[in-house]
C-alpha cells in the first residue's frame, strides 16, 4: 500500500481538489498534487472493498463486490474497461474529469488492471475526450510509468453507448463460440472475447486512484457510514452545465447553490437523468447527497445529474421531448421497447402540444407498465420511471392540458439537452 | 440436497412476437397489445411437457426453459 505523507484531510473537494486554480491536466502537476502512485496489486481489492466505494456510472453497485466477481470468475485473465462514454446529454462530469484530471482516471484504471491481473486495460471515451486522454497517456509512456498499455477506443455519441453490454459489443466479439442467451451469464463472468470483464465508470476509477494512495479509512472520513466519500454532480440549468462535488450526507441543494429563489415556481426537479425521476421541489430542497434518500423519495441520483427547467418552460413539453428522444435512442432490438416507447412519445406529445382531450394519465401509465422490465436492458425501465414520476409531480399541468390544451409555455422549449427542440434552439441561437 | 424449480424465460432480443408460445401454453403466457409475450415463468410439473413444447416450437428459439435452484 502506497501512502504519501500529505493526504488531504479536511478537503471536501477530492476529485476537484486543486482543479479550480491550476486546471492544468499535465502529469507533473498531477504528481505535485497527489504524489506518484505505484500499483500494489495485493492490497487494492481489499482496500476498495473496505472503502465502501460504489459505482458512479448510475447503478451505485459496490465496487469491491464487482471486482471480486470478476477476479473469481474464471482462470482467464480479465479485461478492465474505463467507461467514459457518458451517453446522457445532461451529464458532463466524465468529460470534465477527463479534460481536467485525466491522470487520476488513468491511475485508477491501471491500478484496477494490476489488482485484477488484467490482460487488457481499455479506456472507452467520447470523441471530445480522446485527444486529452491521448496526450495524458503519451506523457506517461514517455517515462514508462505504467506496467500495462492503456488502449483508447472512441464511444459512439448515443445514449446507450455507455451501457455495459453495449460497451463490450462495441469493442469486439463477446462470445468465442455460438451465441448464447445473454440473460444466462453476465459480462463480469463472460464479457469481451469471453473473458471476465470489468466495466467501471471513469469517476469511480478516479476515486480508486485516491483509495489506492490514501487507503479505505481515509476515504471513509467524508460521507456517511452507509455512503462514504464524495460524488460528482452535473447541474443542468438554462445557463449551461456546472460540475460540483458533493459529500454524501450533506445538503444536495446547498452543494449546488440552489435555494427556493433559484428554483422559482418550478414544481419539480429532475434527478438522475432521462432514466431517472422527477422530484417535487419541496422534497428536493430537503434531500441529502444520497442515493438511498433519493430512492426513498421515489427518485435516483443516477450518474449525479440534477436538471432544473426554467419557470417559463412547460414541463410536459420537456417530458414529451425527452420521451421522443429516448425512443430514438433505444437499440431497436426488443419489441415492447420499440413499440412501447413510440406509443409513450406519441401520447405525451399529444398531451403536451395538442388541443384539449389528450390521453389520461392512466392510459400512459398502462404503457409504462407494459415496457418496464420487458427489454434486454434497462432503457425502457428508465423511461417508465421518468414518465411515471413526471406525470405524478406535474399532475396539475396534466389536468390543465387535458382541459384546455397546450399552455403558452409550450412555445418556450428545449431546456433539457439532446432533444430535437434543444438542438434546434442551440442552432438558432448561434446563427 | 438442492431443490430445483423450472422457469420459462424469454430472450427479448430474439423474440419477434410470433405468439406460438402463447398458443401452446396460455396458462402461463399471454400476449400484449403489440403481440409480445408476457410470461408468468414459474412452471409446475403438470405444465412441464407444454413448456418444453413451447420452447421447442418457437420459430426464433427465443424462449427457454431453465432450472433454478431454490
Amino acid at each position: 500500500m502506497n501512502l504519501t505523507e500529505e493526504a488531504p484531510t479536511v478537503a471536501t473537494r477530492r476529485l476537484l481538489h486543486g482543479l479550480s486554480e491550476a486546471a492544468d491536466p499535465r502529469l507533473a502537476v498531477h504528481h505535485e498534487l497527489w504524489g506518484v502512485l505505484r500499483p500494489d496489486k495485493a492490497d487494492l481489492v481489499a482496500q476498495v472493498d473496505a472503502s465502501g466505494l460504489t459505482g458512479r456510472g448510475g447503478a451505485a453497485f459496490p465496487v469491491g463486490a464487482k471486482w471480486r466477481t470478476v477476479a473469481g470468475a474464471s482462470r482467464r485473465r480479465p479485461v478492465v474497461i474505463a467507461n467514459g462514454a457518458e451517453g446522457e446529454p445532461a451529464s458532463r462530469k466524465d468529460a470534465f474529469l477527463l479534460a481536467r484530471a485525466p491522470h487520476l482516471v488513468i491511475d485508477g484504471l491501471v491500478a484496477a488492471a494490476c489488482a485484477l491481473r488484467a490482460e487488457r486495460a481499455i479506456a472507452y471515451v467520447s470523441r471530445a475526450s480522446v485527444s486529452c486522454l491521448g496526450d495524458a497517456l503519451a506523457e506517461r509512456q514517455a517515462i514508462g510509468l505504467d506496467p500495462i498499455e492503456v488502449e483508447i477506443f472512441e464511444a459512439a455519441p448515443s445514449f446507450i453507448a455507455g451501457q455495459e453490454t453495449a460497451v463490450v459489443e462495441a469493442l469486439g466479439p463477446r462470445r468465442t463460440a455460438a451465441p448464447t442467451f445473454a440473460g444466462l451469464s453476465s459480462i463480469r463472468e463472460r464479457g469481451l472475447n469471453g473473458r471476465p470483464t470489468l466495466v467501471q465508470n471513469i469517476e469511480t476509477l478516479a476515486h480508486v486512484a485516491l483509495v489506492a494512495r490514501f487507503g479505505a479509512a481515509w476515504f471513509r472520513q467524508l460521507g456517511t457510514d452507509t455512503e462514504p466519500g464524495t460524488m460528482l454532480l452535473t447541474l443542468c440549468t438554462d445557463e449551461g452545465p456546472m460540475i460540483a462535488e458533493g459529500v454524501f450526507g450533506s445538503s444536495l441543494a446547498r452543494t449546488l447553490g440552489l435555494g427556493r429563489r433559484e428554483l422559482g415556481a418550478s414544481g419539480g426537479v429532475l434527478l438522475g437523468g432521462y432514466g431517472g425521476g422527477w422530484i417535487p421541489t419541496d422534497v428536493f430542497l430537503g434531500l441529502p447527497v444520497s442515493e438511498k434518500a433519493a430512492r426513498r423519495a421515489g427518485g435516483t441520483l443516477g450518474p449525479g445529474i440534477v436538471a432544473v427547467i426554467p419557470e417559463n418552460v412547460c414541463p410536459l413539453a420537456e417530458i414529451a421531448d425527452v420521451a421522443r428522444y429516448m425512443e430514438t435512442q433505444g437499440a431497436g432490438q426488443c419489441g415492447p421497447c420499440v413499440y412501447g416507447l413510440a406509443d409513450l412519445a406519441d401520447g405525451l406529445e399529444r398531451l403536451a402540444y395538442g388541443g384539449p382531450g389528450g390521453p389520461s394519465p392512466d392510459r400512459l401509465l398502462e404503457v409504462c407498465d407494459l415496457v418496464d422490465g420487458r427489454g434486454a436492458c434497462r432503457h425502457p425501465d428508465g423511461v417508465a420511471k421518468f414518465v411515471r414520476s413526471g406525470l405524478a409531480v406535474f399532475a396539475g399541468e396534466v389536468n390543465a392540458h387535458r382541459r384546455h390544451g397546450a399552455c403558452t409555455a409550450t412555445r418556450q422549449g428545449g431546456a433539457l439537452p439532446g432533444t430535437t427542440r434543444a438542438t434546434r434552439r442551440k442552432l438558432v441561437s448561434r446563427a | 440436497m438442492t431443490r430445483f424449480r423450472l422457469e420459462l424465460i424469454v430472450d427479448p432480443v430474439a423474440c419477434e412476437g410470433r405468439g406460438v408460445c402463447a398458443e401452446i401454453l396460455p396458462e402461463r403466457i399471454e400476449v400484449d397489445r403489440w403481440g409480445y409475450p408476457i410470461v408468468d415463468g414459474d412452471i409446475a410439473p403438470a405444465l412441464f411437457d407444454h413448456a418444453l413444447l413451447a420452447m421447442r416450437s418457437c420459430p426464433t428459439q427465443a424462449i427457454h426453459l431453465v432450472e433454478r435452484a431454490c
